[in-house]
């Protein structure tokens, strides 16, 4: 055993010295594993960055949050057997409600309805394109993941009376009052003027998915004054407890069913949506990219791989005289073997260090340049990254190595 | 009587090169006991190499015995041999083969490294066997650093330094002219006097007078195998 870590220390040794005698060489070859480790290190925080976005698009519908809608989020082969369902009513929330303080222990706490609608959204000459239009009563702020910090959500009395109030996301906000608060300021949406009475907290937004920053919120009652022909509704109800959302899902399904009077006969003619739905359906797509992507990332680790291979092969040739000689005085094939690995891998090391220092690097500059763009540098991406970068080295150099360890003492001594 | 260290039994070596096969040993028989001094001499395609890497465990006979105090040697496994190589056996080169980036004392040590001694009897040890062949002060010198004749003497150092039964020497002034390489042959000479068991392969009648019994090989057998004349030179040399 110390015969083996002795071994060892010395392989490290001659692998320093090695390396420091062939500083040219070493570099090149180390320059392929730099390149794929960066390669891949820079894909790696990719995926881990579009996992963060997807995560937190998610994350804006709320993971206690009930979706009932008329068709399923996930995607269906069967869709004829959706076409007739019948639309989902914003009136559907007060019965629901009802019902649900009628349940004792129910699961569920509050129905909101929300209706949406695409417009665009003006301020003097300013105009924001392709906003969604949210209609929705007071208790919204109940149910969402968004805080208003300035200005205020509308009241029971602005909703009731429908008045001509809105709520901006944070990136309308921006593009129609640049440098200023537009709360107490006017916008125009299809031609009615709305007083503007708070603004959404910023929340990112991931390859324009769900973004609550491109929104606008305006009273369920104004909203069916203005936008009604042509707009999309559901109602969302928060559950109490989001372990037990299963409970939640059967209970509101019965409360629907009474809602929408469905004899026992019929099936459901809506469907309940959740955060969990959509991730089901995106996840195939996100793993897929992942894989392709790190697929061709790890292509050019293999050709770095192969260089470290080859450089170890003449390393192997240039010394043979030398394992010779080291055979000779007592090395056994094992040492040999290790020596040889040890190098390969010293090598990789090398490499896998300064690829992920660059990527390091490289990840802070997109992250400053483009700060949208979702890289995530962690620890357990330098794990990874070393954890390759050794394995990298082991493996393409045990093949010359084992060749080493094989040589013939004589043929080696007299090697010139 | 001093024991016996290598006692071969009629030893041969078949190699098989393309279509031809070469018997390199015939049927060798030959015991070397402890505190020899024994030159191998015989021209070129004698067999002389072949002989001195089975008894240097290099290699191992095709047929025949070869016990190396009184292990049988002839049948072991690669690893085996290693390791009989890094206690019993002392290698001398003709081109010294010292790894060329390392010190002197990282040379010497490397066997010691192989039989997994400390560090520190590692550096003391091989110390001693530098200062032992007169080079002291040379310990953190670089091969190419030195003359001739002082890597030979390193290369005797690393021979030295592992205690080994035998020192085997392949023409050890070969690559050295006639002044150094006396040289060579008064420290051999000295390491014999100490009790070192000695085996020189050469092809010079002058470097062979020097040991004390002479095996002479020709086709692969031994034409020869006598005691050599005494050298009072020599003698006389050793004592002062």
């Amino acid at each position: 055993m110390k015969r083996l870590i002795y071994e060892f220390s010395e392989s490290w040794k001659i692998a320093v010295a090695q390396m420091q005698s062939n500083k040219t060489r070493s570099m090149l070859t180390a320059l392929g594993v730099i390149i794929g480790i960066v390669a891949v290190t820079l894909m790696g925080t990719a995926i881990t960055g579009i996992q963060t976005g997807f995560d937190k698009s998610m994350s804006i519908l709320g993971d206690d949050v009930l979706y009932v809608s008329q068709f399923p989020w996930a995607r269906v082969n069967d869709w004829w057997n959706y076409r007739d369902r019948r639309e989902i009513k914003t009136e559907y929330a007060e019965p629901l409600n009802r019902m649900i303080e009628a349940t004792p222990n129910s699961n569920l706490l509050l129905a909101v309805p929300t209706s949406n609608i695409v417009k665009n959204v003006k301020r003097g000459d300013n105009q924001v394109t392709g906003i969604f239009i949210q209609g929705t009563t007071a208790d919204y702020p109940l149910i969402s993941v968004v805080d208003f910090n300035d200005g205020r959500f509308f009241n029971e009395l602005e909703t009731k009376g429908a008045a001509n109030v809105c709520l901006l996301g944070y990136d309308v906000a921006d593009a129609l009052f640049p440098g200023e608060s537009p709360v107490g300021k006017e916008v125009q949406i299809s031609g009615q003027q709305f007083r503007v009475l708070g603004v959404g907290a910023r929340q990112g937004s991931f390859l324009g998915l769900f973004s609550l920053d491109s929104i606008v919120i305006v009273p369920l009652p104004t909203f069916k004054k203005f936008f009604s022909a042509k707009a999309e509704s559901d109602v969302r109800v928060k559950v109490r407890d989001k372990t037990k959302l299963e409970a939640a899902k059967g209970e509101l399904t019965g409360l629907m069913r009474r809602v929408r009077g469905l004899p026992p006969e019929k099936k459901d003619d809506f469907n309940i949506n959740e955060q969990q739905a959509f991730k089901s359906t995106l996840d195939p797509v996100k793993n897929s990219i992942a894989i392709a992507g790190l697929f061709i990332t790890g292509l050019s680790l293999f050709v770095g791989a192969i260089g470290i291979m080859n450089i170890t092969f003449v390393s192997v040739k240039e010394r043979t005289k030398e394992i010779g000689t080291r055979k000779a005085l007592g090395a056994r094939r094992r040492t040999i073997l290790l020596q040889f690995l040890i190098e390969s891998t010293a090598l990789c090391i090398v490499g896998g260090l300064i690829g992920l220092t660059l990527a390091y690097a490289m990840c802070f500059g997109i992250g400053k340049a483009f700060p949208s763009f979702p890289v995530e540098f962690s620890f357990g991406l330098v794990l990874v990254g070393m954890f390759v970068s050794v394995m990298t080295g082991l493996i393409s150099g045990f093949a010359p190595a084992w060749s080493a360890s094989r040589l013939d003492p004589v043929t080696a001594l007299r090697y010139e | 009587m001093e024991p016996v260290v290598i006692d071969i039994e009629n030893i041969t070596k078949v190699y098989v090169m393309g279509e031809e096969t070469v018997h390199a040993l015939r049927g060798v028989s030959l015991q070397i006991r402890r505190n020899e001094y024994l030159a191998i001499m015989g021209p070129s395609g004698s067999g002389k190499s072949t002989l001195m890497n089975m008894l240097g465990c290099l290699d191992t006979p095709s047929s025949g015995r070869y016990f190396f105090n009184g292990k049988d040697v002839s049948a072991m496994d690669d690893d085996e041999l290693a390791a009989i190589r890094n206690h019993e056996i002392g290698f001398v080169f003709q081109t010294f083969n010292l790894l060329p980036r390392s010190t002197s004392l990282r040379n010497v040590e490397l066997p010691l490294i192989y039989a997994g001694l400390d560090p520190e009897i590692r550096e003391e040890k091989a110390a001693n066997a530098l200062r032992d062949v007169g080079l002291g002060d040379r310990l953190r010198h670089k091969p190419n650093e030195l003359s001739g004749g002082q890597r030979q003497r390193v290369a005797i150092a690393r021979a030295l330094v592992n205690d080994p039964s035998i020192i085997l020497a392949d023409e050890p002034t070969g690559n050295l002219d006639s002044k150094t390489g006396e040289e060579i042959m008064q420290l051999l000479e000295n390491l014999y006097q100490n009790g070192h068991t000695i085996i020189l392969v050469t092809h010079e009648p002058d470097i062979a007078h020097h040991a004390r019994r002479t095996v002479f090989l020709r086709d692969g057998l031994i034409e020869s195998d006598a005691a050599n004349a005494q050298q009072p030179e020599i003698e006389r040399l050793a004592v002062t």
